[in-house]
């Protein structure tokens, strides 16, 4: 109890704090977003929670890693890379296990995800072990600096972290006038609003199927290679992605795109505050609560919407 | 002519080997270990360490009990990095593969979940990487660690920001500690330890944050070093927490005098992170650049160039201290097996907890609880990407750099 109220004694002393607090929060969040995005479109159009998305973003991870360790190819790079790789196995994973469970019940796709994200899991760390990777980018020969720090060094915005955030956005922007401007992106939303309906018009539903699993992938991959050049990643943290990606999702609503967005970074930001509050082990208890918040109060919201019905 | 006797005598040398071998018996011993899992890496260490031990041992004429000759034979189970694996394996070994002898798996943890087990069955077991000091207070007797206890990890970095303290003329009451580390029972101890001296000392705990398992981010807790200024920064949480502790040290440039962690080899926080590892204190139990020899194994820095040439894929790495006490685990088991003369696992067992002896890896001696109180606990510096032996002062190499500087 001290420690909290030293804690929150300290954010009131140093009030440039909260700005750090804030922006530390928002690079994360978007990072969750985007990973939360693909869930939502997979959720979305096919019906079929993922459980196996933070292991699609380690993966991303791993591929810009391993190609800058082994082929020296330059963490920068590493991102539309990782996106066109990952685009390759979800592909894969949606012909071999996704299109065999997607007409199925809830629970058989719950469970082959499960599946597929402990056996990615472990697959990642039979290829490249169970310690913990980062890539660090160098941006001097870009002619910036790598850190760069204001109010007294304080707040610290290493050129990693902007460059993420840069990406991420660019990225989001660029899948969503995909959604709005492409036919592909216009048949994914059809089949989204009816599958069935969309069949009969003559859309392709298979193929769109195909081609959202491979672009969630793709997604989660980008953001993977992303993370491994600002923090760390490990075969088995997957379950952190996947977990704050369902948080965003469910607060956030399904196709509610501006909504995960938003959600990804509040959440970002609260757990960065809770994590400065409570202390960093709440850090993940803090998303979980903020889901059960958020529940509750739907499910308020909804009964006062069935009270008026009657 | 020259060729032929050359020939003749090669053959001769591969008959007398294959003789040697044919003439030696097996011991068999079990361990389940860490093969895949989240303590893979570290898993196979420790097996490399095993193998090599018992092929070195082999090499200088095996395990002589009595005039008879044997060698040592381990049966290797997967524990996937379970505890409640590793406790059925360890019953599986025992009870249908029959071993007499256990060796430890990979960490505190699994450890703790096989110890039961072989004190049920009362199979004596030497192990090398659980370090827990919870391994050693349930009054187990059939448990022996070669290794230094956990809670000792760290202490010796309180004593040292004591003694710098000291000669900057600051009242001990002004000293201030910052603690980071994992929620498990192996950081926990690390803590305990800590906390443990720097009350002792009467030094102040200002920071004492628990990180969470999957941690990639500790901006929170550096944000509050950097307000607080603690004299001593100690994180500990595997080799994720040194990753992420030394890559955010770095960017976000904090100052302490002194920053002291764990694991800083299994994250290669040199090669990963360059100068922000700078003037960085890493605990460890053993460095090849220790003074320690022995008859097997020659002097520790002999023991790293044999390993590396055994194990090429260590190529560059140094070699691991989870490496050095594995195979000091299995020099262990050679030494009791000679003294106790006889394969009875009761004799084993008391010839264990006689031991006293001098190893690459350091001197051996079992307490009554079964921890190794001969060896003390090595702080290293990273002096420009290189690790230097600093404390304890009678095996340091160099000179402590402080404060520190942070790199960039």
């Amino acid at each position: 109890m001290d420690q909290i109220l030293g804690n929150i004694d300290l954010l009131i002393q140093f009030p440039v704090v909260n700005l750090k607090i804030i922006i530390d929060g928002v690079m994360i969040g978007a990072l969750f977003a985007l990973a939360a995005y693909g869930l939502a479109l997979v959720w979305g159009v096919m019906n079929v929670k993922n459980l196996a998305q933070g292991d699609f973003v380690i993966g991303g991870g791993y591929v810009s890693w391993w190609l800058a360790n082994n082929v020296g190819l330059h963490p920068l790079l590493g991102v539309p890379v990782a996106f066109v790789v990952m685009w390759g196995i979800g592909w894969l994973t949606y012909k071999l296990v996704i299109s065999r469970v997607i007409e199925r019940d809830l629970f058989t796709s719950l469970l082959a995800t499960f599946g597929l994200a402990i056996m990615y899991a472990q697959l990642m760390n039979l290829m490249f072990g169970s310690d913990t990777q980062s890539l660090v980018l160098d941006v001097s020969i870009l002619g910036l600096q790598n850190n760069y720090y204001f109010a007294d060094g304080l707040i610290d915005l290493p050129a990693a972290k902007v460059i993420g955030v840069v990406l991420a956005a660019l990225l989001a922007t660029g899948v969503i006038l995909f959604m709005k401007r492409s036919r592909m992106g216009q048949a994914i939303r059809a089949t989204a609003q009816d599958a069935r309906a969309a069949r009969v018009l003559g859309i392709d539903t298979e193929k769109v199927y195909a081609f959202t699993f491979s672009l969630n992938s793709a997604i989660c991959g980008a953001a993977g290679a992303i993370i491994v050049m600002v923090w760390v990643i490990q075969p088995f943290y997957g379950i952190t992605y996947s977990v704050r990606a369902f948080v965003i999702v469910t607060a956030a609503g399904l196709g509610n795109l501006p909504g995960v967005i938003a959600a990804g970074l509040g959440i970002g930001a609260a757990e960065q505050y809770g994590s400065h509050i409570f202390g960093i082990g709440y850090q993940q208890a803090i998303a979980v609560m903020l889901l059960l918040a958020v529940l509750v109060y739907r499910l308020l919201q909804q009964k006062r919407n069935r009270q008026v019905l009657q | 002519m020259k060729i032929k006797t050359l020939g003749i005598s090669f053959a001769m040398m591969m008959a007398s080997t294959a003789l040697a071998q044919a003439a030696c018996e097996e011991i068999n011993i079990g361990a389940a270990i860490s093969l895949t899992g989240k303590y893979a890496t570290n898993g196979v260490h420790t097996q490399n360490g095993y193998e090599f031990a018992i092929k070195k041992i082999d090499e200088n004429g095996g395990v002589k009990i009595g005039d008879k000759c044997y060698k040592f034979k381990v049966t290797y189970y997967d524990d996937e990095s379970k505890g409640d694996r590793a406790a059925t394996l360890a019953e599986r070994l025992i009870n249908q593969d029959k071993v007499q002898y256990m060796l430890g798996p990979y960490s505190s943890g699994m450890t703790k979940a096989i110890a039961p087990v072989t004190e049920k069955y009362q199979i004596p077991m030497i192990e090398a990487e659980g370090a827990s000091r919870s391994l050693f207070n349930k009054g187990y007797k059939y448990l022996f660690a070669v290794l230094s206890t956990s809670e000792q990890y760290l202490a010796s970095a309180v004593t040292l920001a004591g003694e710098k303290a000291k000669e900057a003329g600051k009242e001990m009451s002004d000293v201030k500690v910052a603690i980071a580390v994992e929620n498990d029972p192996f950081s926990l101890d690390i803590r305990a330890g800590v906390m443990e001296d720097a009350k002792k000392a009467g030094m102040k705990i200002v920071i004492d944050e628990k990180l969470p398992r999957d941690l990639s981010d500790m901006t929170a807790i550096l944000t509050k070093v950097k307000l607080i200024k603690p004299d001593l920064l100690v994180v500990s949480g595997h080799s994720k927490g040194a990753a992420t502790a030394v890559r955010q040290i770095g960017e976000q440039k904090i100052a302490s005098p002194m920053i002291a962690m764990t694991h800083c080899e299994a994250a290669d926080v040199t090669g990963n992170f360059g100068a922000a590892a700078n003037d960085i204190l890493c605990s460890t139990q053993w460095a090849e650049t220790l003074t320690y020899e022995d008859p097997i194994f020659g002097t520790a820095a002999n023991y790293e160039t044999e390993f590396k040439a055994a194990y090429p894929e260590y190529g560059e790495k140094k070699v691991p201290y989870q490496t050095a006490q594995a195979s000091a685990a299995i020099y262990v088991y050679k030494d009791a097996f000679e003294r106790a003369g006889s394969l009875d696992k009761e004799k084993v067992r008391d010839a264990i907890s006689a031991t006293d002896m001098k190893t690459f890896y350091g001197g051996i001696k079992f307490s009554e609880a079964g921890n190794n109180v001969a060896k003390p606990m090595v702080l290293r510096q990273i002096q420009d990407g290189k690790y230097n032996v600093v404390a304890p002062s009678a095996f340091a190499s160099h000179p402590l750099n402080y404060p520190r500087k942070p790199g960039s």
